[in-house]
């Protein structure tokens, strides 16, 4: 194999220019947290300092969603929709032109492969501004009654696995519908929201529309139960998910929650096999498993099974696993040193409960957070592996004999957010797409994103969808339901 | 001597049946006249598990019938009603105390709603769903889907009308329900099961308690097989202690406006987008 090893590409950091402490983003310009007091963020594939990060707390949220309120109701509100727009538009074109500098960004501070910022986080965050600011004027064709009326502040907590992406998914339709935001980007992937608050201040985007605040789990909360904030968007944990379900439970306050998912990947055995492994491998291994909708439990047919994992072995042994910044890397850095600490917490109780682990025989280095990738075979469905949603690089496989046996294990979960469905026979995967109990299903594909697409999940797995005409719901009054 | 009356027994329906409360237990409902008109089933925590088990049984089949024959069982219902208006119209004058003709009113209301509703069934997806355009050669479609079993707090007043409101949106939408009556004015619910049981209905799709809104609601938020509730007839205190638990599983938990709306129908439904590549 060496003489056929890639040679190193590495993407240059000079572009970053990460600056040595961050303030928060509140009213147009960043301010000192008035506690002073700061975290570090790190570059999980070196353990590397890159930045000292202000912390805020009560006080801080609160200024932030007063700024929110101010722009709303003075500016964000009465502008012509038209004009609302334009800003998004503006947004959108400056990410474009800025997308290097932001994807080296978001993989020096997530740890994900350039690759995927590069060519997925970025383009897409860009797109998703731009899909949202040709919706800010049509809104009343949109399906939500004629005149569709914007619910005011948002406040928006995202996850640390797609930074920027995320943000994306909150801001642009959040403010295409006409609402203020006040966004707390997740406490170990904070660079490419305040990178993002620059891009708001070279669009001229009126102080006070869009507010990012940085923290942790304190400062979210803060957030969530700040009396004026009109709504909450949620990606992350379905256990936090509930807290704040439960925090919002005697407001006024709505709710958009994206949670946890245990996707089921289904193959049949008239699946495109070579296909299928490709599929099965950018399902689980995408963004180092950190994804809610990864492909986690693969659910294949019993004669094929031998067949696929022999496949999958040989590909699995292909991926390359190291420096996020390499172009050619398939797998970068586990983001933090807990969800490390999860992942191995998880995978061992496979091994304790009597699955078998299989890894390549991978060289992981030796400073920053690393797993390699792994499958488990011989799971069952009460196994631990099989039911808790990992959010890292490690696969569960199932068997089945009968399609209608497929279906029952994949929906013997708790969770509901995406499924994954391999067969050549259009008339079985449209079978099993409407016995699955998810919210997103890819048929002979995963892990396909896009902002015209309605993403989020059935069951424990959250409400409302993102993106799309579905996606506009969850920042518009409703013409029928009474909140409180 | 004049002819005696016969009387009805009004029980709770449940999986298709008219059982009483397995509890034993019932209590007195009187007319706005105060003189006694009925003892409905007082429904316990054993019978609202029971209601779920016959609505979490018949959902997939419900869900998975054509929307045009959804379509027409709950036009079906209207049609059964409108022959049993007279008996839904003395029920509501003599428990709400309103003038016959203000039942009378009331009950085509609840007629016209199955019939609105009735017409929705195979119009959903066409107005609620999509052919997203994505950027890639992807064949992208998101339709509406049922949520599975929802329950129903159903207001006090007016007792028909507020029941069928509530009902008709949850049953469009392809789902099962879990109607809880208002305690104070049941009857009419209770005649509404005795239509359903005989408008090809499927067994268990709509089940019928009566009782204590009070004892129920706690035992409605922590049922992990409960996956919405439309909380119209309880207060604003019940509403925010069942969203506190019903966070548990995180129940899809609304309150309307009086109108009909599609967003009743779609508030207790999923949203389910399908990937597929284009190629040869």
């Amino acid at each position: 194999m060496s003489e056929f090893d890639y040679a190193s590409a590495p993407e240059s950091k000079a572009i970053a220019n990460i600056a040595s402490n961050y303030g928060l983003f509140i009213g147009g310009k960043f301010v000192e947290p008035k506690q002073g007091k700061s975290f570090n963020t790190f570059n999980p594939a070196t353990e590397e300092l890159l930045s000292k990060i202000g912390y805020a707390d009560k006080t801080d949220i609160d200024a932030a969603v007063k700024s929110a309120r101010l722009a709303y109701t003075r500016v964000w509100s009465k502008m012509p929709a038209k004009e609302r727009g334009k800003y998004l538009y503006r947004i959108a074109r400056i990410m474009q032109e800025r997308a290097r500098e932001f994807a080296v960004v978001e993989t020096l501070d997530n740890g994900k492969p350039i690759r995927e910022s590069r060519d997925t986080d970025i383009p897409l965050a860009a797109a998703h501004f731009f899909y949202h600011a040709g919706w800010a004027d049509k809104l009343e064709y949109a399906g939500f009654g004629t005149k569709p009326k914007p619910l005011g502040v948002v406040g928006q907590i995202i996850p640390w696995n797609f930074p920027l992406l995320m943000l994306a998914w909150k801001i642009a339709p959040a403010l295409a519908a006409g609402n203020t935001v006040v966004l707390k980007p997740a406490e170990t992937t904070p660079l490419t929201a305040l990178l993002f608050a620059q891009v708001c201040q070279q669009a001229g985007v009126p102080e006070g529309v869009v507010n990012i605040v940085t923290g942790d789990g304190v400062t979210g909360a803060a957030l969530v139960n700040h009396p004026d904030v009109n709504k909450i968007a949620f990606t992350g944990s379905t256990d936090v998910g509930k807290a704040i379900a439960r925090s919002i439970s005697a407001t006024k306050k709505t709710a958009t929650l994206e949670l946890g998912g245990k996707a089921a990947n289904l193959v049949f055995e008239d699946a495109a096999i070579d296909e299928a492994v490709e599929g099965i491998v950018n399902g689980i291994f995408f963004n180092q498993g950190h994804v809610c909708c990864a492909g986690s439990r693969l659910i294949v047919q019993e004669n094929v099974a031998d067949e696929i994992l022999e496949k999958l072995k040989k590909r699995m042994s292909l991926i390359r696993v190291g420096d996020p910044m390499d172009k050619n890397t398939d797998l970068g850095a586990i983001n933090s040193k807990e969800q490390l600490n999860k992942i191995h917490e998880i995978s061992n109780s496979g091994d304790a409960e009597g699955a078998n682990r299989w890894s390549p025989e991978v060289k992981l280095p030796t400073k920053g957070y690393w797993y390699p990738p792994t499958i488990f075979t011989g799971v069952s469905q009460s196994h631990r592996i099989a039911r808790e949603e990992i959010f890292g690089p490690v696969l569960s496989v199932l068997t089945f004999r009968t399609p209608s046996e497929a279906i029952e294990k994949a929906n013997n979960s708790m969770y509901g957010l995406s499924a994954g469905i391999w067969s050549d026979k259009g008339s079985k995967i449209l079978w099993a797409a409407r016995q699955l109990k998810a919210g997103v299903i890819w048929s002979n594909t995963f892990n396909k994103f896009d902002p015209a697409s309605p993403f989020g999940g059935y069951k424990e797995s959250g409400w409302g969808r993102e993106g799309g005409r579905h996606g506009l719901a969850g920042y518009l009054t409703s013409e029928a339901k009474v909140s409180k | 001597m004049s002819r005696i009356d016969i009387n009805k027994t009004y029980k709770l329906f449940i999986g298709g049946a008219f059982p009483r409360s397995e509890s034993g237990r019932v209590y007195e409902v009187k007319g706005s006249n105060k003189k006694f008109l009925a003892n409905p089933a007082l429904a316990s925590r054993k019978d609202l598990r029971d209601a779920v088990v016959a609505a979490k049984s018949s959902q997939a089949g419900w869900a998975g019938a054509t929307a045009f024959n959804r379509g027409q069982i709950l036009y079906r219902i209207a049609e059964i009603m409108q022959g049993r208006s007279e008996q839904f119209t003395e029920e509501i004058s003599a428990l709400e105390g309103v003038t016959s003709k203000a039942a009378k009113l009331q009950v085509e209301e609840a007629i016209d709603t199955w019939v609105w509703y009735s017409g929705w069934c195979d119009k959903l997806s066409s107005v609620a769903g999509s052919q997203n355009q994505v950027s890639g050669p992807f064949y992208n479609f998101t339709t509406p889907e049922s949520l599975g079993v929802v329950a129903i707090f159903a207001e006090s007043k007016p007792s028909l009308l507020g029941a069928v409101r509530t009902l008709a949106p949850v049953l469009a939408g392809g789902n099962s329900a879990v109607l809880i009556a208002s305690e104070a004015y049941p009857l009419p619910a209770i005649t509404l099961g005795e239509v359903l049981a005989t408008s090809d209905l499927p067994a268990g799709v709509v089940n019928i308690l009566t009782g204590k809104t009070s004892e129920l609601y706690p035992w409605v938020g922590s049922h992990m097989e409960i996956d919405g509730v439309d909380v119209a007839g309880l207060s604003k205190k019940q509403e925010e202690e069942l969203k506190l638990v019903g966070a548990d599983n995180l129940k899809r938990i609304a309150r309307f406006s009086t109108i009909n709306h599609p967003e009743r129908i779609l508030s207790f439904m999923e949203q389910k987008t399908i990937w597929h590549p284009i190629g040869i």
